[in-house]
């Protein structure tokens, strides 16, 4: 295999040449960089739903693989509006869309082994589904009942993180802890476009790099970090930042499923085998908001948006399935219904979350304990309690 | 006299700065077309430049290390941290570079750098949303702390705080910023570091900043109809603290109790506290009582309304402050 760090150098850095202009002209950053040139984009599944083959990368898939990644991708795409639907009843306080993205979580998710390690950032939902994670936990913290909600440990499976990429050092840290216990478990680090600005990422790189660490950095580049574009962060593609690391990376199509899937397999049998690490840059686009929070038409214009909306993930598998007679009327109609069960559960299961005690701001704040904790705890408890003694006395 | 939001009324004054000084710069995540995320900085861009309200990349430990090296150059660059939670990636820059940079200097070169920070909580958001870090800020010498709690106030004070050559670290109460009120741009303004009592009474001074303010003024209106006088006291600048004012206000009332989000254990009402003590220890008829967050991380949003200091849990200690 040759994963060449620096393949397309002869063809991509006309954009890095010109950032550094002779005269004081206002230098304007290229928007080749990221977008137009996409030079060696890794592609298996044309958006036309056609199988192609790429020199480096390759994947072979049973039928049954195959309608398993497609029933993935859609169950987490009718988990993700059932969600956004929950924020607009005001069941939740907030839902991070991965509407779009649904290849690039998949196709890596389940390139996974189960002793693997995940750390996501908050849009992961896919990847969740992938570790077993219960949907219906994920949403705890959207609600606002907790700030995580499930055991990492549980699916390894690391709770969300929320600042902007502090969870790529963690994984790298995580990755040198594995290959010091002699494993072959490999780690996953998942960040986005903007987050690649962060000195964390760049100081988790560093380290993996340093020690070798059999971590994987998956960055999603949806095009997008709120309301800045990608050539607000970089001049260079992404993917191409590895090589200054010391580390390859690649930029695959991260509406493509297989190929996706195809590249983290090789990423993660290189960190396996004592390679290294490696940086995946999953080429996609944020089809809705940021958040639910947030306003897109303010800053970006609809046709982009359409032109994405011809790539979309799970459209051209359903066409490359139908196709080759692997997915009958019977399939699709089968995932749709457990669409609308799943869909159904989640829901309910929302809807009759209860509300944590409130004594429950003062858990776990220590594992060994705390005086002054306790004493605060015992102090709110009188406080609250002194409400329900006067209300009884009321009563008298 | 134009009523306006907070929100407006920041939004009003970096208008202004950047109209009036041609060296002033704003810089921060999505700053620009978005107007940032709660659009203080709404229209800017749009009217006066890409070079001049510039969204940076997503680091904010480069935002301040730059605004840093603008300043050295001549600029005054205004800084957003998009939220509370996210000011540690810079916190490295503010505190051994920014903070000490003009002492080091020998005077020499001069900081003039504002951080804004939209802060604390009660807006119902994910963690790191809803934080109140003040107390880290003005542990530091080097650097000035305000706080505004009104829109003439945020108005004013943030053209000063854009006036002055020391880096200011300007929180704004994120819950607060639709309040309205009467901001007048003619005016001649409080001086930025003074407090102001914003509510006379003689039995008991309540000091309170930012987001806190509308609730001790709740307070005292809740007191006076059971015959109480609550003095308040609007601190409006953390670093330095005017403790004249507040003094004063104890020398007459005889008691003290200071409220905030941020966590009790080390913050302001601490250093609050003791000062008073040192100052009034002969007027104070009982110990300074401190109302606040507690010794654990912010809650999840449907927690927040337990966790913030209320009303009720101010009244408590004000009856408490009261019955000694
Ligand atoms: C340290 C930090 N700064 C700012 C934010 C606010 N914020 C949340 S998401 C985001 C953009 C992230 O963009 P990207 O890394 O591309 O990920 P995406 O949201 O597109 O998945 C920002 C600025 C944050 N969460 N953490
Ligand atoms: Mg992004």
């Amino acid at each position: 295999m040759t994963v060449d760090s620096t393949a397309g150098a002869g063809k991509a850095p006309r954009a890095a040449k010109k950032a550094a202009p002779r005269t004081r002209a206002k230098a304007k950053a290229p928007r080749t960089a990221t977008t137009a040139a996409a030079p060696e984009l890794v592609q298996l599944l044309t958006p036309e739903g056609e199988r192609v083959e790429h020199p480096d990368y390759s994947i072979d898939l049973s039928p049954q693989e195959l309608r398993g990644l497609y029933r993935d991708m859609v169950l987490t795409r009718r988990f993700d509006g059932e969600a956004a639907a929950l924020q607009r009843q005001g069941e939740l306080g907030l839902w991070a869309s991965l509407l779009g993205q649904e290849a690039a979580q998949i196709g890596s998710g389940r390139a996974l082994r189960d002793d693997d390690y995940v750390f996501p950032t908050y849009r992961e939902h896919g990847v969740a589904w992938c570790r077993g994670v219960d949907p219906l936990n994920l949403l705890g913290m959207f609600r606002g009942v907790n700030h995580g909600g499930w055991d990492p440990n549980q699916n390894n499976f690391h709770l969300y993180t929320i600042v902007i990429g502090s969870q790529t050092l963690h994984a790298t840290g995580y990755a040198m802890g594995a290959q010091m216990d002699g494993t072959d478990s490999a780690v996953i680090a998942y960040f986005g476009d903007g987050a690649s600005s962060q000195g964390d990422v760049n100081e988790a790189f560093t380290f993996a790099a340093v020690y070798n660490a059999p971590v994987i950095f998956f960055c999603q580049n949806n095009q997008w970090a709120i309301s800045e574009p990608t050539e607000k962060q970089t001049r260079v593609p992404l993917y191409q930042r590895a090589a200054g690391f010391g580390f390859p990376g690649v930029r695959v199509d991260g509406n493509d499923v297989l190929a996706v899937m195809a590249v983290t397999r090789a990423a993660l049998e290189r960190a396996r085998t004592g390679q290294g690490p490696m940086l995946i840059e999953a080429f996609t686009y944020r089809m809705g908001a940021h958040t639910t929070s947030d306003d897109p038409t303010r800053y970006r214009h609809d046709d982009e948006r359409e032109a994405w909306a011809l790539k979309d993930p799970i459209s051209r598998l359903r066409t490359y399935l139908a196709d080759n007679g692997l997915a009958d009327e019977e399939f699709l109609a089968d995932i749709d219904a457990e669409s609308d069960r799943m869909a159904k559960r989640v829901r309910e299961g929302v809807r009759n979350m209860p509300d944590p005690e409130t004594l429950a701001i003062f858990d776990n704040v220590y594992a060994d304990g705390h005086a002054l904790v306790d004493e605060e705890r015992a102090a709110f408890a009188e406080y609250q309690a002194s409400f329900a003694d006067a209300a009884a006395g009321e009563g008298h | 006299m134009t009523r306006m939001p907070i929100v407006k009324a920041l939004n009003t004054s970096l208008r202004k700065a950047l109209e009036t000084d041609p060296k002033v710069l704003i810089m921060g995540e999505d700053v620009g077309k978005l107007g940032g995320v709660f659009r203080v900085t709404d229209g800017l861009q749009k009217d006066f430049g890409e070079d001049r309200v510039i969204d940076t990349p997503l680091a904010e430990s480069g935002i301040v290390g730059t605004a840093i090296g603008l300043a050295l150059r001549g600029y005054r660059p205004v800084v957003e941290i998009q939220f509370d939670g996210f000011v540690y990636p810079a916190y490295d820059q503010i505190v051994t570079q920014l903070a000490k940079m003009h002492a080091r200097a020998l005077g020499k070169v001069k900081l003039p750098v504002v951080i804004r920070i939209p802060y604390a909580g009660g807006i119902g958001a994910v963690e790191h949303h809803s934080e109140s870090p003040e107390a880290y800020f003005a542990h530091t010498a080097g650097l000035k702390v305000v706080t505004p709690a009104n829109a003439s106030d945020a108005y004013w004070m943030l053209q000063q705080a854009i006036a002055t050559d020391d880096p200011v670290i300007f929180f704004e109460p994120k819950a607060r910023y639709y309040d309205k009120g009467e901001v007048s741009t003619e005016a001649i303004p409080d001086p930025l570091h003074k407090a102001r009592v914003v509510a006379e009474g003689t039995d008991l001074t309540l000091a309170a900043y930012g987001p806190m303010v509308r609730v001790a003024l709740e307070v005292a209106a809740a007191a006076a109809e059971d015959g109480r006088g609550i003095e308040v006291v609007d601190l409006r600048s953390l670093s330095p603290v005017d403790f004249d004012t507040l003094q004063a206000s104890v020398e007459k009332t005889g008691r003290l109790v200071v409220t905030h989000e941020a966590p009790v254990f080390l913050g302001m009402g601490s250093e609050i506290a003791a000062r008073i003590s040192e100052r009034c220890f002969y007027h104070l008829e009982a110990p300074v009582l401190r109302v606040g967050g507690f010794h654990a991380p912010y809650p999840p949003s449907r927690l927040e309304d337990e966790y913030l200091p209320d009303l009720d849990r101010v009244l408590d200690a004000v009856d408490r402050a009261l019955a000694f």
